[in-house]
């Protein structure tokens, strides 16, 4: 894993932003650019599945202010990578929370770097993980979800994304085998992941 | 997904090799595809048929062959689809008696055995766990006759309203787009809970009947929905387009 270099997507309007990460990006040598999307026009979304990128660096100026909110959900039903918001403007602080992780145009070349492998371990932290065992972020996620609290409230108790949320809740069913939450709460009932008491 | 309970030779269509035809023996019939069992005591063929063919056998109980061969058909043939030719010569009647008594074959006999055999397993368990295990298995009956409930109650007097050439306008067979998908869910949860995760207290020979129960009500309610979505919607479909 240490030598691999990461594959990045740039979707962001600015030329001048985009060579200039990219030379950043080759200073470092972890990270290189794969490809550069200026808009979300046609055949954006073909692109976007056919790059095998690890992370998206995206500037949320390119959704349309009604879209904005919605524009992580479109990443992330193109492609597994993770996303960064690189903020140009003034972006709401729900829109930018969505994201595994934000920078500004005015971070160092270190401070982006760190925030895309931060961006990266939390994506794999959350994404697919080998063996059956539930992982204790699982774990403490698999409490919540069996005392019925739903996934913005997950997100919010753990200050990480609904989407990686979602995420350790597919990989709680693929690992148990449990799909309703009923069903979960059981499990964590039997696995004494939790107290009857805790939820009469 | 399902794995059928009972080891069947698998045949895609009826052309691959076994015809299931009116002039067969009901023993054949069986000997075919064990898995008919259930379908004949629902249909109400009393065992002690000697040599009787499935259309004797059928016109002595007053029922149409050739729609109790087509829910042969969907118990016997993966992924089977029905011709309109072979939805034409049902009978629409005996297919909504057959659903009928599928549910209350389900409800007080298939789910009250389980009742029985779960409350039994639990036994030794310590009393949390005994508790919530068998709520889960309450709150997963309740639902299913809930789900028999709306279509006792609401399609069938519906269908009936159609045949009778009084269609209710409001409604038509095709809003009865069902969501069993939860009901489904909840089945195999069930069955993986008790798999995998039940204490050790429990007897494994009890254990293992009540999965293969289990394994046979999933094969079961898979083949009901077929009938369902299948050959009723369809033969509804029919009757309300001449309607029109």
């Amino acid at each position: 894993m240490k030598s691999k270099t990461r594959k990045v997507l740039l979707i962001v309007p600015s030329i001048v932003v985009a060579k200039g990460l990219e030379s950043i990006f080759d200073n470092q040598g972890e990270f290189e650019v794969a490809g550069i999307l200026p808009d979300l026009g046609r055949g954006s979304e073909t692109r976007l599945r056919n790059v095998e990128a690890d992370v998206i660096i995206i500037d949320p100026c390119v959704f349309s202010y009604a879209e904005r909110a919605n524009g992580r959900n479109w990443l992330s039903d193109n492609s597994d990578a993770a996303a960064v918001a690189l903020q140009t403007g003034l972006e709401g602080e729900e829109t930018l929370k969505a994201y595994d992780e934000t920078f500004s145009l005015y971070d160092e070349p270190t401070t982006i770097i760190r925030k895309l492998r931060a961006a990266l371990e939390g994506r794999q932290e959350s994404g697919k993980t080998e063996g059956e065992e539930l992982s204790a972020r699982e774990k403490e996620i698999l409490v919540c979800v069996a005392k019925g609290m739903l996934n913005k409230e997950i997100a919010d108790q753990f200050n990480i994304s609904i989407y990686t949320v979602i995420t350790h809740r597919k990989n709680i069913t693929r690992k148990t085998g449990i799909k309703t939450v009923a069903g979960l709460t059981v499990y964590a009932l039997l696995n004494n992941l939790i107290d009857v008491g805790d939820f009469e | 997904m399902y794995k059928d309970p009972i080891p069947m030779k698998k045949h895609r269509s009826e052309s691959d090799a076994i015809r299931l035809a009116g002039n067969m023996k009901l023993a054949d019939l069986l000997d075919l595809n064990p898995n008919l069992l259930g379908v004949l005591t629902r249909v109400g063929l009393r065992f002690g048929f000697g040599d009787e063919t499935v259309e004797e056998a059928c016109r002595k109980k007053g029922i149409n062959p050739q729609t109790f061969l087509l829910i042969c058909k969907v118990y016997t043939f993966t992924g089977y689809m029905p011709s309109s030719d072979a939805l034409r010569t049902a009978d629409l009647r005996d297919i909504v008696t057959y659903l009928h008594s599928s549910h209350a074959d389900y409800m007080d006999n298939a789910l009250q055995e389980l009742a029985g055999q779960i409350d039994r397993m639990l036994e030794p368990c310590d009393e949390r766990y005994k508790k919530v295990i068998w709520r889960f298995f309450s709150a997963y009956k309740e639902e299913l006759s809930e789900h028999f409930r709306y279509e006792e109650e609401v399609v069938f007097p519906y269908v009936q309203s159609v045949l009778d050439h009084v269609g209710d306008k409001g409604f038509t067979i095709t809003q009865y787009e069902e969501n069993h998908t939860n009901v489904e869910e909840k089945l195999g949860d069930l069955k993986n809970i008790i798999m995998k995760y039940l204490p050790q207290e429990c007897d494994d020979r009890q254990v293992s009947e009540i999965l293969f129960k289990l394994y046979l009500l999933e094969m079961d309610l898979e083949k009901h929905t077929s009938i369902e979505d299948d050959i009723l919607v369809p033969m509804v479909n029919r009757l309300e387009e001449h309607e029109k």
